[in-house]
């Protein structure tokens, strides 16, 4: 089996958001990356499928070399190999062409990926990635268990969840329960001097001409003072979110 | 020309969020002097559109498609938007809506933005506003190709009235193959769901364990509210995974967020800030989460909930 699992690299959670150059660029000035959240269960439930199945677990990224040190994290945590696409990722049809190209080379029999970069929050790769390939895909996916050629699928739907199955080759939009919380892995020192070897593979973008441009940024506007309501009057707080705020 | 929307139901009825993208397509059919043509799949009694704008109706019906499969329904959209000729199509953020927008871009070739929080500010270029970092920023995206694809963020444009008679065209599209099957469904029936709630209620570790989250189901109750909690909630096993809100959970965008024993760490906030309202119950005078809130009550969870759940039943009663 083998598995190719997409790194979206992006500022960490706790990070601080500002542009430069009025509002048209995202300030990393100071910024940690990371590898994606999302991606992060999906790359631990590679491993899983590495050290149980035997599988191969490729991780690839569209970026250029500020992000193969997120790659290299992979690399520590357990993936065989990894894959740079050399282009800036700037709009995700772009990515998913990009991406569409090396799957099309590799024959791979899971494409992970994550429900949704937190940085744009665009959640359209891994969607358009099936749909340039015709692969089988399943978003929000919540399990995932694989025999022979087909694999057996969760998928959180608004208010439950389904139990799919698919054939391989197959795409997924994984998110938390595709493994939980206490299982994701943190690179150890071994991991990280053995990354040092692995190949990382770096393979010039095809032409492709971006569909949409990011013309500005702009923060939310300061949000006024909260009101506070004593605890032993909480007439008011129901007066006012009727009266006042008329969300009841 | 014309723009395109795929009103989204369940059991034959209309999600909110499809009258949502139904209002904001009228007003996107206006800016550019066209007409807005609706598109429903499996839904007998579709009045509901008439007070949105719809100028034409298309309707689907198969039985084959119960299930809607992505792949499947984004083809029908495809289909229908070539007949159409339809430059603009846009599609709620229901979790198939998300799923499928992306692969309706790709078939038609189309520029697509998705968490679009307002009608376009300019039609050439073609520019909306989009959520990003997790509603920390927004960011202005013009879209570059001629059909354009727009996935709408839920509870951002709002109902917009705006009564017409629609004409209906029944259309019978040709159905992709698709080799995924539903084994199958596990539904909880009559909850409300976060993604549809008006209102919801979340529970922190501030709750002490799984055993005190009643006062927060009857609160809900009698809200009408969904439940939901802050992720070391669910990594704990207090509450299922499904309710994790926060940037690494589901995003909240309702009307009303009440937050019970939740500090307002920087990744639940990311989450839930685009709520309207946020009220906070938290022990803590200096939590963070008060900066962030429109209402705050400063006391014990314990005290306030239950004194809370009385009033309001007063208060619901005496204004039905
Ligand atoms: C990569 C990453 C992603 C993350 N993503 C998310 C996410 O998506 N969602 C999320 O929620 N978190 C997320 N977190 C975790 C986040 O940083 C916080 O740890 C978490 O939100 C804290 O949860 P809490 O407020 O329930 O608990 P605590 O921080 O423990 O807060 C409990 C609060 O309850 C109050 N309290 C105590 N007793 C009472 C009482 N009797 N009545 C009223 N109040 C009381 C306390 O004063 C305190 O403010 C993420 C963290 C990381 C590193
Ligand atoms: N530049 C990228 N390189 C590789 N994978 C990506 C990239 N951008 C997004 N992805 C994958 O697609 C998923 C969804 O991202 P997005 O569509 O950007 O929200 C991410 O979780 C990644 O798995």
């Amino acid at each position: 089996m083998k598995i190719l699992v997409c790194i979206s690299h992006v500022p960490d959670t706790t990070s601080k958001i500002n542009f430069i150059e009025g509002d048209t660029k995202f300030d990393s000035n100071g910024v940690q990356f990371v590898i994606n959240p999302y991606d992060e269960f999906a790359l631990t439930r590679a491993m899983w499928f590495k050290e149980k199945q035997g599988a191969t677990v490729t991780v690839i990224n569209v970026g250029n070399a500020v992000t193969e040190p997120t790659l290299r994290k992979a690399l520590a945590i357990g993936a065989d190999d990894a894959i740079r696409v050399n282009a800036e990722a700037t709009d995700g049809f772009f990515v998913a062409k990009q991406l569409a190209e090396v799957v099309k080379n590799g024959d791979y029999d899971i494409i992970l990926a994550g429900k949704e970069s937190i940085d744009y929050n665009g959640g359209m790769v891994p969607s358009m990635l099936a749909a340039i390939l015709d692969y089988n895909f399943v978003n929000a996916c919540v399990g995932l268990d694989v025999e022979d050629n087909s694999a057996t699928i969760q998928r959180e739907i608004d208010g439950g969840k389904k139990t799919l199955t698919a054939n391989l080759p197959l795409i997924i939009g994984g998110q938390k329960g595709l493994v939980e919380e206490k299982d994701l892995r943190i690179p150890n020192m071994r991991g990280i001097m053995m990354a040092r070897k692995k190949p990382l593979t770096v393979v010039e973008a095809v032409d492709f001409e971006a569909t949409t441009v990011s013309a500005s940024f702009e923060k939310p506007v300061q949000k006024g003072a909260c009101k506070m309501v004593d605890a032993d009057n909480l007439d008011e707080l129901i007066s006012l979110l009727h009266n006042e705020a008329k969300v009841i | 020309m014309s723009v395109l929307v795929y009103a989204e139901s369940s059991e034959g009825k209309f999600k909110k969020v499809a009258l949502e993208a139904t209002s904001y397509g009228k007003k996107v059919a206006e800016q550019l002097g066209t007409n807005l043509v609706v598109l429903t799949i499996n839904v007998d009694d579709t009045s509901a559109l008439n007070a949105y704008g719809t100028e034409k109706i298309i309707s689907v019906q198969n039985d084959a498609l119960q299930n809607l499969n992505s792949k499947i329904v984004a083809d029908i959209i495809n289909q229908v938007a070539k007949k159409e000729n339809s430059e603009v199509i846009i599609i709620d953020s229901s979790t198939n809506g998300i799923s499928l927008a992306p692969m309706v871009a790709v078939y038609l070739n189309a520029g697509y933005a998705s968490n679009v929080m307002a009608a376009p500010s300019n039609t050439n270029p073609f520019t909306v506003k989009r959520k990003a970092f997790s509603s920390k920023a927004f960011n202005h995206t013009e879209i570059k190709t001629q059909v354009k694809v727009i996935g709408l963020a839920k509870n951002s444009f709002g109902l917009v009235v705006n009564e017409t008679n629609a004409t209906t065209e029944k259309f019978s599209p040709s159905l992709l193959e698709s080799s995924i099957a539903v084994a199958s469904i596990d539904k909880t029936v009559g909850k409300v769901t976060i993604s549809d709630a008006d209102i919801v209620v979340s529970g922190g570790r501030g709750l002490k364990g799984p055993e005190n989250w009643g006062m927060v189901e009857e609160l809900a109750e009698v809200l009408g509210a969904a439940t939901a909690c802050s992720k070391p909630v669910s990594d704990l096993g207090w509450r299922p995974h499904s309710e994790h809100v926060g940037q690494t959970g589901k995003p909240v965008s309702s009307n009303l967020y009440i937050a019970l024993g939740i500090s307002g760490a920087i990744q639940h906030l990311a989450g839930v800030n685009s709520s309207k309202v946020k009220v906070v119950v938290n022990t803590d005078a200096e939590a963070p989460f008060f900066k962030a809130a429109d209402y705050g009550v400063v006391g014990d969870a314990f005290e306030v909930v239950p004194k809370l759940i009385e009033k309001l039943k007063k208060f619901k009663s005496s204004n039905a």
